[in-house]
């Protein structure tokens, strides 16, 4: 391509202003929720004396956002797999010419289109323990008695009521996990799969050994993205449970923003989202340099 | 022979059973996933009363409009501000984003993929982290609590998202086009206004759409910055609905239906260019 060192410099010049936006917003303002984080700020007036670590401290050895933690491993956990199973089995059944393809994919694509307010206002409405989908159950002969969201029961250190968030989360990212595994399947060229056929392998060993390790990428970023959007879970929490009996449905994005913006603590605040942070970084990072590393070689 | 026929009708009939349990599994699913929307819809359309029955999973007896006009007349303000703040915000996002998407995939200077990494880091980092500097900021600069403080924000966080959404819509635009602009003389603005702007209906149509629900979907920093009721866009107006005193779960219902109309609609209409946003999102183009 043909460039010109002055063009280039406009090129530069070009980017500039977005990228002084974005250092600013983004990294200047995670070092300032990192100052924040070990200042003694309480109350409406910024106080940014330093006081080391003591908010990390105080919060870890708080039982609430030591549930916080379990809440979140627990619901990451089931979101995803729930979303991996049902997105995978939906694509791999609407891959084999289905009639009415369109219709089956926009009906289970269409939660992505709505907030997750809107998600949680519906499904606490559904799940109400007294007339929710109970009486469904109960007319189907199934047990029926669940608190769902109001279920203080824990089993180890899994809360019960978490399976009502789960539910409503899955619902609307199954469709999206479906529609990347079905780019997947169709990015299989055909010959692969004929000359494999051609060689007498069954339809279960075609899926493990040939459609299987292909999908390993698209399970990857499937992964990562529901990962990352459960590890930062907020909206739906506040829409259908807030931080329910004892916490039971309590996420580290409704305590930061509980102890930050109700509770005016700032540093404590600025200490929880710093580790959500670390947490989603954790699994970002590795992924951003996996796929820039593939981008070079390619 | 009469075996060979046997078989051969064994075999049909297995796969057309095999057919039948897909479709079967299909619509099973599809009914699991139109639960809800029926849920909204039938409790939208009851009376109060009928809605505080336990007969929530039957049809209304007559279709009432009462909870609609009630959770219009509650929520046209925040409707409105809603469209006041998505549309500024998703234009002022998507021309920078194109800016930068333009030059990430054409003009790879030094440090380019260095930089556009960096930048892709702030469309995943969870926003809470960012929070108390952008109040704190926002306050300083008088936006906070005000639309405006809201769609600088959403500019500004759009712009990792945006920009990786164009990079990898421009990168299929052939570089041979674009040295034939600067054969004709035309330097990079040229090009850009000339050669790629008129190409980029399509990859624009991607980033509106996505732009659009993400921004009208969006909780955390419309709660955050806009603390009085008349400027709430709609999902902060909705959370407040659900938390009011008494519980019109049919007012409820119906309000949810008005928040998720403008995004279903685009989505309903646009679908294919709201999957194609979507799988952009997943870094890999």
């Amino acid at each position: 391509m043909i460039r010109t060192k002055r063009d280039l410099t406009k090129a530069v010049l070009l980017v500039t202003p977005s990228i002084v936006l974005v250092s600013i917003f983004v990294y200047g303002f995670i070092l300032w929720s990192l100052r924040t984080s070990v200042s003694a700020w309480q109350g409406i007036r910024p106080d940014y004396t330093f006081v080391g670590l003591r908010n990390y401290i105080h919060l870890f050895q708080s039982t609430r956002f030591q549930i916080d933690l379990w809440n979140t491993a627990y619901f990451t956990l089931f979101f995803i797999a729930t979303c991996i199973v049902v997105g995978f089995v939906l694509a791999f059944l609407i891959n084999r010419n289905i009639r009415g393809e369109g219709v089956f994919r926009t009906v289970y694509l269409f939660p992505m289109a709505l907030s997750f307010i809107v998600t949680g206002v519906v499904w606490r409405w559904m799940l109400n323990p007294t007339f929710g989908v109970n009486i469904i159950l109960e007319n189907l002969g199934f047990p029926s008695d669940w608190g769902w969201y109001t279920d203080p029961t824990r089993i180890g250190g899994f809360h019960v009521a978490l399976t009502s968030l789960i539910l409503a989360a899955s619902w609307q990212f199954a469709g999206y996990t479906m529609a990347i595994y079905l780019a997947g399947l169709r990015s299989i060229p055909y010959e692969v799969i004929e000359s494999a056929r051609m060689d007498g392998a069954t339809e279960i060993m075609i899926v493990r050994k040939v459609v299987l390790p292909m999908l390993r990428s698209i399970t990857l970023s499937a992964v990562v993205v529901l990962g990352h959007i459960s590890l930062k879970i907020f909206d739906l929490v506040m829409a259908m449970t807030g931080r329910g009996p004892r916490f039971a449905t309590d996420f580290p994005g409704v305590f930061m923003f509980e102890t930050t913006f109700t509770g005016n603590r700032y540093g404590e605040g600025a200490a929880i989202s710093i580790v959500m942070l670390v947490m989603v970084a954790l699994i970002i990072i590795p992924y951003l340099v996996h796929v820039f590393r593939q981008e070079t070689h390619e | 022979m009469s075996s060979a026929t046997q078989t051969w009708k064994t075999e049909r009939a297995v796969a057309s059973l095999k057919r039948t349990v897909l479709y079967i599994t299909l619509v099973a699913f599809a009914a699991l996933f139109l639960t809800p929307l029926y849920v909204v819809i039938s409790t939208g359309l009851k009376t109060f009363q009928e809605a505080r029955l336990a007969a929530m999973w039957s049809l209304p007896p007559s279709v009432s409009l009462q909870a609609f006009s009630a959770a219009f007349t509650r929520l046209a303000p925040h409707l409105e501000n809603s469209f006041k703040l998505v549309i500024p915000a998703t234009f002022g996002s998507a021309l920078l984003g194109s800016i930068n998407g333009y030059v990430f995939s054409k003009w790879r200077f030094r440090g380019a993929n260095t930089i556009f990494a960096l930048m892709l880091f702030g469309m995943f980092i969870p926003y809470q982290s960012i929070l108390i500097p952008l109040v704190v900021f926002l306050r300083t600069i008088g936006l906070y609590g005000t639309l405006w403080g809201l769609i600088l924000t959403h500019i500004v966080y759009g712009i990792p998202i945006n920009t990786l959404m164009f990079r990898n819509f421009y990168a299929k635009i052939p570089d041979e086009l674009l040295d034939a602009g600067h054969i004709d003389g035309l330097d990079l603005l040229g090009v850009y206004r000339r050669i790629i702007v008129p190409l980029s209906a399509p990859g624009l149509v991607v980033v509106v759409i996505w732009q659009f629900t993400s921004i009208w979907n969006d909780f955390l920093f419309a709660v955050t910055i806009t603390q009085r009721p008349g400027v709430q866009p709609i999902t902060v107006a909705l959370q407040n609905l659900a938390g009011s005193q008494v519980i019109e779960w049919n007012v409820q219902m119906a309000g949810a239906l008005l928040a998720a109309m403008p995004t279903l609609v685009l989505y309903i209409i646009l679908g294919k260019n709201f999957i194609r946003g979507m799988l952009a999102g997943s870094v890999k183009g």
